[in-house]
């Protein structure tokens, strides 16, 4: 996602020179073919995100389109005031993206894993949150931000993602993308665990029921009519998150579904459980300990479709 | 074999060291740690070597001859605190408890392992560590804390801060210089490891620092300026800095980021790689494997 994002902006810097990058001393082996062909659309804050923020918001109140760029939570929470109230408040057409999204960061430890970031910054105003969920989002992603003015917080998994979408679907933020129709059930994803969620379906369809899958990569303003749609038409809605279960995409469709008259489909949230890890390990490692992979979350979910037809009978 | 060392001069009831170990001895523990940082980021195929390198011989006087704790009773109430502001450097954190006795040198070999407490970054719950770290800039403001907690309780107990310069971006860093200063806390030292290098390039280009002697006297800190590679010389500024009154004591080490691996010194790259195998094997022998 890393690459999608970086080669998108270098192609979008070429095209508009109002499109800047400020980075907070990071980027290393990520950054350089920007830097060197756009000086003049670049600059390195150094190890200082609420004054790369602040500048951010500075440049885009004064016509620039500002992408601020590192990782983790150092991208979000070490600045979260300055996106409150000099981004979001003053509208100001900054992008704020972090890599290592969730648990990508694995055996770094605790200060780099980003598992609350969703819900954190989904509660501020006038900020478009989007989690790309696969490389081919994250470049779509990245251009729709660019040519919608205003705040938005990007998020990005790290490296070497896998590819989920073969063709380009085409992409509107805020608008979830079907990338399986299913009468069944829906599971609705965002970010990295799309492909997680695809292999679930696949692993459903194997034992007879039909799952639709929604990448929702826009969190912020939610899709309501996709999340409607699924709690009217299908039985049970499994969300997946790599995030913590509180606050993030399972609360945003929660929150959807308990205003929704009966009946209407069930619900239920996956995702990290809502602790800080205190062991550490890869980020394989780290997902399977929150039960965050194919051989638990389809337990889960074939206990539940059991329910459902056992109900049904 | 500095743990034979150091029996060789006995340890206390709480295995703690006796007295401050010599010059030699200093030297050897900070090759200790070097050679164990290399071989942990090695193994773990992880980063920041370079950094790891930079602080060795800090490391290895604060805890050779400066601070006064007992491995055996690494929460005794009246321990010198120390907090690894630099919390990237893990390794050389991590490896220096080992040397210092917190833990058996073996349990190292869990850095990078899955299920490990030794993560990435310094981390609570490694046997010795105060507090984690990991977020720049959050180091000094906790041990300036730690220092007015002391103060208020009239302790004798002492706190120090290993800090990066890049880190110094950080504006949370001046915030705790100003307040250490405005209230005297003269049980507070702060190291600052200053290799000139940060993430993506020098500290000159990225934010120049310079003057930053002046910048810390001006925010009220004593400032003693040594070569941080020179364990005599550190000894002596951190026994000056400890023996201070009224005043926080700013340390400003002189490094060499890679220090003591000819090929990784001065070379943002060894923020990044780990050594191969061969690199592995070149670094180790020169660093000298010990016995
Ligand atoms: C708040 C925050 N922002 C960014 C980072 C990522 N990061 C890790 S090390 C580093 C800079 C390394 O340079 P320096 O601080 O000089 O440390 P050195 O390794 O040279 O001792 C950065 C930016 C971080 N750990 N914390
Ligand atoms: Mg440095």
């Amino acid at each position: 996602m890393r690459s999608a994002f970086i080669q998108t902006l270098e192609a979008l810097a070429d095209e508009d020179s109002r499109v800047c990058l400020i980075v907070g001393d990071l980027g290393y082996s990520v950054i350089e073919r920007f830097a060197e062909a756009h000086p003049d659309q670049f600059v390195n804050a150094g190890v200082a995100e609420q004054n790369m923020i602040g500048l951010a918001t500075g440049m885009a109140l004064s016509g620039r389109i500002v992408f601020t760029y590192s990782i983790g939570n150092f991208a979000t929470l070490r600045c979260l005031e300055q996106i409150r109230n000099d981004v979001c408040y003053h509208q100001a057409n900054v992008k704020v993206v972090a890599v290592g999204g969730g648990l990508a960061y694995g055996s770094l430890g605790a200060s780099h894993h980003a598992t609350e970031d969703l819900a954190i910054l989904r509660a501020l105003p006038e900020l478009t949150v989007v989690a790309p969920g696969d490389p081919v989002e994250a470049r779509l992603a990245t251009r729709a931000l660019a040519e919608a003015s205003g705040p938005a917080y990007l998020r990005l998994g790290k490296a070497g993602e896998r590819v989920v979408h073969d063709d380009e679907p085409s992409f509107r933020i805020g608008k979830a993308i079907t990338v399986r129709d299913g009468g069944d059930i829906t599971l609705i994803s965002t970010g990295s665990a799309l492909p997680l969620t695809v292999d679930l379906a696949a692993h459903l369809a194997r034992h007879g029921t039909s799952a639709r899958v929604l990448s929702m990569h826009t969190i912020s303003p939610l899709d309501k009519q996709a999340v409607i749609d699924a709690a009217v038409g299908t039985r049970l809605i499994v969300s997946l998150e790599e995030h913590s279960v509180v606050g993030g995409l399972g609360s945003a469709v929660a929150e959807v579904l308990a205003e929704l008259p009966e009946p209407r489909a069930r619900l239920r949230r996956i995702g990290l459980a809502h602790v800080f890890n205190r062991t550490v390990g890869s980020h394989e490692y780290l997902r399977s300990q929150h039960g965050f992979n194919l051989e638990t979350v389809s337990e889960i979910t074939d206990k539940l479709v059991e329910e459902l037809n056992g109900v049904a009978r | 074999m500095i743990d034979r060392d150091m029996q060789a001069v006995g340890r206390d009831d709480y295995g703690n060291l006796p007295t401050a170990l010599d010059d030699a001895q200093l030297r050897e523990l900070a090759r200790a740690i070097r050679v164990e940082s290399v071989r942990m980021i090695h193994r773990a195929r992880s980063s920041h070597l370079g950094s790891c390198l930079s602080m060795a011989d800090i490391m290895a006087v604060l805890y050779g001859c400066i601070m006064r704790f007992r491995p055996a009773d690494p929460t005794w109430a009246d321990r010198d605190r120390l907090i690894v502001s630099k919390g990237h450097a893990a390794a050389a954190t991590y490896a220096t408890l080992a040397e210092a006795g917190f833990m058996p040198r073996k349990r190292l070999e869990e850095f990078g392992r899955d299920s490990s407490v030794f993560a990435g970054h310094v981390t609570h719950g490694v046997p010795g560590v105060e507090v984690s770290t990991g977020s720049l800039g959050h180091g000094l403001p906790i041990a300036t804390g730690m220092a007015l907690a002391a103060r208020r309780s009239r302790a004798a107990w002492r706190v120090f801060a290993v800090l990066s310069d890049g880190e110094l971006d950080e504006g949370s860093n001046w915030e705790a210089f100003m307040f250490a200063a405005h209230h005297g806390l003269d049980n507070l030292t702060a190291v600052i490891d200053y290799n000139g290098i940060q993430s993506l390039d020098t500290v000159e280009k990225t934010l120049r620092l310079e003057p930053l002697r002046a910048k810390l006297e001006s925010f009220g800190w004593r400032v003693l300026d040594v070569d941080g590679h020179d364990v005599r010389a550190l000894r002596q500024a951190l026994d000056r800095a400890t023996a201070s009154t009224g005043r926080p004591t700013a340390v400003i080490a002189r490094t060499i980021k890679g220090k003591g691996v000819r090929f990784m010194e001065g070379k943002v790259l060894w923020h990044y790689r780990p050594p191969d195998d061969a690199e592995m094997a070149a670094a180790v022998d020169e660093l000298g494997a010990g016995e």
